[in-house]
C-alpha cells in the first residue's frame, strides 16, 4: 500500500532562510506519525506545503497518491488541519466555525460533532472573540476532528489546553487511530510524541536528523545508570563509551554507550555494586543528543547514513 | 502618578510602528493644503472676481453643504481655504481616531498589549500614550500646516487659525475614539462609532450650513466640524472657538479615563452578545462567510448612501433657484443655462460618489490580505475550497456591492431630484448617471485585486492608486496638467451624467481593464505563496 504522505529531498527557502533543506518524511497509512523538532525546525512549513499553501522549491511530495499542489481540491477532502496559530472570526461563534470549515471540507459528522463538544466541554455559542486560547484551540480541534476524513494533519494541536483536554485529546486520536486514519503530528512536546507516535522524524534546520519507532531509538540510545558501590570506582573515566560521569565518593552517575554496557558493568560489579539503578533515556535526553552541543554532529552523521 | 508608569517607553514604540505613515501624513496634508491655497488664489486675482466667485459658492446649497459659506468676500485666503480647508480638517481627524484605536483597543483585541502590560505598564498608560501620539500628530500637522501657508504667501492669521483649527479638531476626535475605544470589545467597531461620530458631525453642520436661509443654521453648533468651521480663518479669525473643541475633547477624556479605570481588560462596556450553537443552513460557501463577514459594513454603506442620494437629489430646485442671484446668472449662461446647470450639479455629484464607492470596493477587496495576514486564509483553503473560489468570494462582494450602492444612490437621488423638478425621466437619467461611474469603480477595485495577487506585501499600491487618481481628479486642472496626465485616472474617461454625452466606448475599454486586473491577481494568488 502506498504511504499516506512521502516527502523527497523537500526545500524551500524564505529569502535567504532556508526553511527545508532536502527534507524526507513518509508517513504510513493508520499510524500516528509524529514530526518532532524545536521552535523554527520547518515543521508548519512542511505541513503547508503539503497544504498546498506553500509551493516547494526543490524536491517531491505526495499526499495520499496526489500532489499536494496541484491536487488541492480533491485532496482537501480526504483530510482536516489544525494550523499551529488558530485565529477565528471574531465575529462568528465557535459553533458556526465549526460547521462552516466542516461543510467547506465536504460535511461532518453530527454525531461526533455533538460528541467532541462534550467531551472538550466547549461552549459553542460564544462569539470567537471572547474564546480563550485554549478554547479557541478546542474549536479548531473539533472543527477538524469532526469530519470523517482519512489523514490528520496537526500542527502543535494541544497548545494551550490544560492537562485534562491533553488527556482528551490523545484518547480521541487513538481512537481514531484504531478507525484506521493517519495522523502526522507536529510537535515539539516530547511527552506528547512519545504518548500518541507510532513512529517519529525528528528533524533540525529543515532536515530529516532521525526516524524510526520509539522502540528503534531506545535501542540505538545510551543508557543512563546510577549507582552506589562498595569502594571507590576504578577506570571508569579512561572506559571508552562513559560520559557525563559524576562521581560522589562511592556513588556513581553517567550515561553509557549500549555497546559497552557490557564492559561497564563488569567493572561495576568487580567494585561491587549495593544499588543499582538504570533507565532508557527519556525523548528529552534524545532530544538533547540531536539538538544539544553534545554529540550532535556525530547523531547527524549515524542519521544520514542510516 | 503610578498608573502612567511606561507611557513614555509606549509613546516611543508607536512611534516606530508610525515612523513612515505619520511624517508622511503630515508633509502630504500640508503640502496638499498650501499648494491648493496657493494655486486657487492664483485664479482670482482681483477683488472684483473674488466677489464673483463668492457670490457663486454663497448661493449654491452643495457647495455650503460640501465645505461650508465664505465669510468674507474679498478675502483671498478665505476663498482659497474653503475646499481644502475642510477637507484637510477632516483627514486629520480620521488619522487622528484611527491613532487612538490602533494603539489601544486594537492592541488589546490582539493580546499584543497584554504582553506589555505584563510589564511595568500603569493601567491608563496605554490610553495616555495613544492620546499623546494622535494630539500630538494633531499638533505639529496643524503647525507645518500653517506655516506652509504663511510661507506660500497667505496672512500669517488666518494661517494660525488653520493650522490651530486643524489640532484642535484632531485632539477632538482623538478623545472621541479614546471613548468608543473603552465601549467595544472590537477595534474595528471602536474606530466605526468614532468614524460615525465624526460622520454625523460632518452632515449637522452640512444641514446647519445648507439650510441657514430655512432658520436652521444653529444645527451647526451642535457639531465639533461646525465649531472649527466657525472660527472662519482669514474672514474673522475667531480663534477663541478653538476653545470649544478642547473644552469637548477634555470632557470627553475624562469620561473615556473613567471608563477605562473601571473595565476589566480585553472587555467592553456594550455586553458581547451569545449566538447560535450551529451555522445557518446558509453559511456553508466562501461567499457565505465573505458576505457574513462584510454584511455590516455594506449595511452601513448602503443607509450613508441613500441618505446622500436624497439630499443629493433633494438639492436640485435649490441649484436652479440661485439663478435669482445676478451675478451668478452671468456665471451660469456662460455654463448653458438652467437644465444643464442642475443636470452638472447632478454629474459632479455622482461622480463623488463614484470615488466614494471605490473606498467601498477598495476595502473590501482588501478584506482578503487582511484574512491572510490573520491567519483566517489557511484553516479555509486547508478544506475543499479552491484558492480561486476563496478569493471571489470577497472580489464577489466587491463588484456586486459597488453595483447595488450605486443602483441604491441612483435611485434615491433621481426619486427625489425627479420629484423636485416635476419630470419623471429624471429617474432614469440619474440612475443611468450612477450606474456609468460603476467600470471606472472597478479599475480602482481591479487594482487591489492585482495588488493582492501579485504584490501582497505593497497591498497598500491600491490605496496609493486611488488617493492618486483623486488628487488628478480634484487638482489636475488647477495645476494645469497635461490632459494625457489626467487621462491616467480612469475617472477622467466617465462620462458626465446626467447632461453630458454617453458614450459606450469609454465603459467597455474601463471594464475590460478592469477584468485584466482582476484575472492577473487571481492568476498570481494562485501561483503564490499563502501566508
Amino acid at each position: 500500500m502506498e504511504a499516506a504522505i512521502t516527502i523527497e529531498k523537500l526545500s524551500k527557502s524564505f529569502g535567504s532562510t532556508k526553511a527545508l533543506d532536502e527534507l524526507d518524511l513518509e508517513v504510513r497509512v493508520g499510524e500516528i506519525h509524529g514530526l518532532l523538532g524545536p521552535n523554527g525546525a520547518g515543521k508548519s512549513t512542511c505541513l503547508r506545503v503539503l497544504l498546498g499553501l506553500l509551493r516547494a522549491d526543490a524536491g517531491t511530495a505526495r499526499l495520499l497518491g496526489g500532489d499536494p499542489w496541484r491536487d488541492v481540491e480533491q485532496l482537501h477532502r480526504r483530510l482536516a488541519y489544525v494550523p499551529g496559530d488558530v485565529t477565528l472570526w471574531p465575529t462568528l461563534t465557535g459553533g458556526e466555525v465549526i460547521d462552516l470549515l466542516g461543510r467547506l471540507r465536504g460535511g461532518l459528522n453530527e454525531k461526533r460533532r455533538a460528541d467532541l463538544l462534550k467531551r472538550f466541554d466547549l461552549d459553542p455559542t460564544k462569539k470567537a472573540r471572547a474564546y480563550s486560547k485554549g478554547n479557541r484551540q478546542k474549536v479548531a480541534l473539533i472543527a477538524a476532528l469532526s469530519s470523517d476524513v482519512e489523514l490528520l494533519l496537526l500542527d502543535e494541536p494541544t497548545a494551550g489546553l490544560d492537562p485534562l483536554m491533553d488527556a482528551v485529546f490523545r484518547e480521541v486520536i487513538t481512537e481514531l487511530r484504531d478507525q484506521g486514519r493517519t495522523t502526522l503530528l507536529a510537535s515539539h512536546i516530547l511527552s506528547e510524541v512519545e504518548a500518541l507516535a507510532d513512529r517519529v522524524s525528528i528533524i533540525r534546520d529543515g532536515r530529516t536528523v532521525d526516524v524510526g519507532s520509539l522502540a528503534d531509538m531506545r535501542h540505538l540510545a545510551r543508557v543512563s545508570i546510577s549507582a552506589d558501590l562498595v569502594g571507590a570506582p576504578d577506570g571508569l573515566t579512561t572506559m571508552p563509551g562513559v560520559h557525563n560521569l559524576k562521581v560522589d565518593g562511592t556513588h556513581v552517575e553517567f550515561i553509557a554507550d549500549p555497546d559497552s554496557l557490557d564492559k561497564v558493568l563488569m567493572t561495576l560489579s568487580s567494585v561491587g555494586v549495593t544499588s543499582l539503578k538504570s533507565q532508557p533515556p527519556s525523548l528529552e535526553e534524545l532530544f538533547m543528543r540531536h539538538y544539544g552541543e553534545d554529540g550532535a554532529t556525530t547523531r547527524v552523521e549515524e542519521a544520514v547514513t542510516r | 502618578m503610578s498608573s502612567l508608569v511606561g507611557t513614555g517607553a509606549l509613546v516611543r514604540l508607536a512611534l516606530r510602528r508610525d515612523r513612515i505613515l505619520l511624517p508622511v501624513f503630515i508633509v502630504i496634508v500640508a503640502a496638499m493644503v498650501a499648494a491648493s491655497a496657493y494655486a486657487t488664489a492664483e485664479l482670482y486675482p482681483t477683488a472684483e472676481s473674488r466677489a464673483t466667485a463668492v457670490a457663486v459658492i454663497n448661493t449654491a446649497t452643495s457647495t455650503l453643504a460640501m465645505f461650508g459659506p465664505i465669510h468674507d468676500e474679498t478675502s483671498l485666503g478665505a476663498l482659497a481655504t474653503f475646499k481644502i480647508g475642510i477637507m484637510g480638517a477632516i483627514a486629520l481627524a480620521v488619522l487622528s481616531l484611527i491613532l487612538v484605536v490602533r494603539h489601544t483597543r486594537a492592541e488589546e483585541e490582539t493580546g499584543r498589549l497584554e504582553m506589555l502590560g505584563a510589564t511595568v505598564v500603569g493601567r491608563q498608560a496605554p490610553l495616555t500614550a495613544a492620546l499623546l501620539v494622535a494630539g500630538g500628530t494633531s499638533i505639529v500637522t496643524g503647525l507645518v500646516t500653517g506655516i506652509s501657508m504663511i510661507a506660500v504667501g497667505l496672512p500669517a492669521g488666518g494661517s494660525v487659525v488653520i493650522g490651530l483649527g486643524f489640532a484642535c479638531l484632531g485632539i477632538a476626535f482623538a478623545a472621541v475614539a479614546a471613548l468608543t475605544a473603552q465601549l467595544t470589545k472590537s477595534a474595528r467597531t471602536a474606530s466605526g462609532m468614532a468614524g460615525g461620530v465624526l460622520g454625523f458631525s460632518y452632515l449637522l453642520r452640512a444641514i446647519g450650513d445648507a439650510s441657514a436661509g430655512n432658520g436652521l443654521a444653529w444645527v451647526s453648533w451642535l457639531s465639533p466640524v461646525g465649531w472649527w468651521q466657525k472660527t472662519r480663518p482669514f474672514a474673522s479669525d475667531r480663534w477663541w472657538m478653538l476653545a470649544l473643541l478642547l473644552v469637548f475633547a477634555l470632557a470627553v477624556c475624562v469620561v473615556a479615563y473613567m471608563l477605562a479605570a473601571r473595565r476589566d481588560f480585553a472587555a467592553g462596556l456594550l455586553p458581547e452578545r451569545r449566538g447560535p450553537a450551529f451555522a445557518s443552513k446558509s453559511l456553508g460557501t466562501p461567499l457565505a462567510l465573505a458576505w457574513r463577514l462584510q454584511r455590516g459594513t455594506f449595511a452601513a454603506w448602503a443607509v450613508i448612501f441613500v441618505l446622500a442620494g436624497l439630499v443629493v437629489g433633494g438639492l436640485t430646485s435649490s441649484v436652479d433657484d440661485f439663478l435669482t442671484s445676478p451675478q451668478a446668472l452671468e456665471f451660469i449662461e456662460k455654463l448653458g443655462g438652467v437644465q444643464s446647470i442642475s443636470d452638472a450639479f447632478l454629474a459632479v455629484e455622482l461622480g463623488f460618489m463614484g470615488v466614494f464607492l471605490s473606498i467601498f470596493g477598495m476595502q473590501a477587496v482588501l478584506r482578503l490580505r487582511s484574512e491572510e495576514s490573520a491567519m483566517r486564509a489557511e484553516p479555509m483553503l486547508a478544506t475543499a475550497v479552491s484558492r480561486i473560489t476563496w478569493a471571489l468570494s470577497h472580489v464577489t462582494i466587491a463588484v456586486v456591492g459597488t453595483a447595488v450602492l450605486a443602483l441604491l444612490m441612483g435611485l434615491s437621488a433621481g426619486a427625489t431630484s425627479a420629484a423636485q423638478i416635476g419630470d419623471s425621466g429624471q429617474l432614469g437619467r440619474v440612475v443611468v448617471g450612477a450606474l456609468v461611474q460603476l467600470p471606472a469603480v472597478w479599475v480602482v477595485t481591479g487594482i487591489a485585486v492585482a495588488a493582492f495577487g501579485l504584490a501582497p506585501k505593497q497591498i497598500v499600491i491600491g490605496w496609493i492608486a486611488l488617493v492618486g487618481f483623486v488628487l488628478l481628479g480634484e487638482f489636475g486642472a488647477l495645476f494645469s496638467l497635461n490632459q494625457t496626465v489626467m487621462d491616467i485616472s480612469p475617472f477622467a474617461h466617465t462620462p458626465r451624467l446626467p447632461g453630458g454625452e454617453f458614450s459606450l466606448v469609454p465603459l467597455v475599454a474601463l471594464t475590460a481593464i478592469a477584468a485584466g486586473l482582476m484575472a492577473a491577481g487571481l492568476g498570481g494568488f494562485r501561483r503564490r505563496d499563502v501566508g
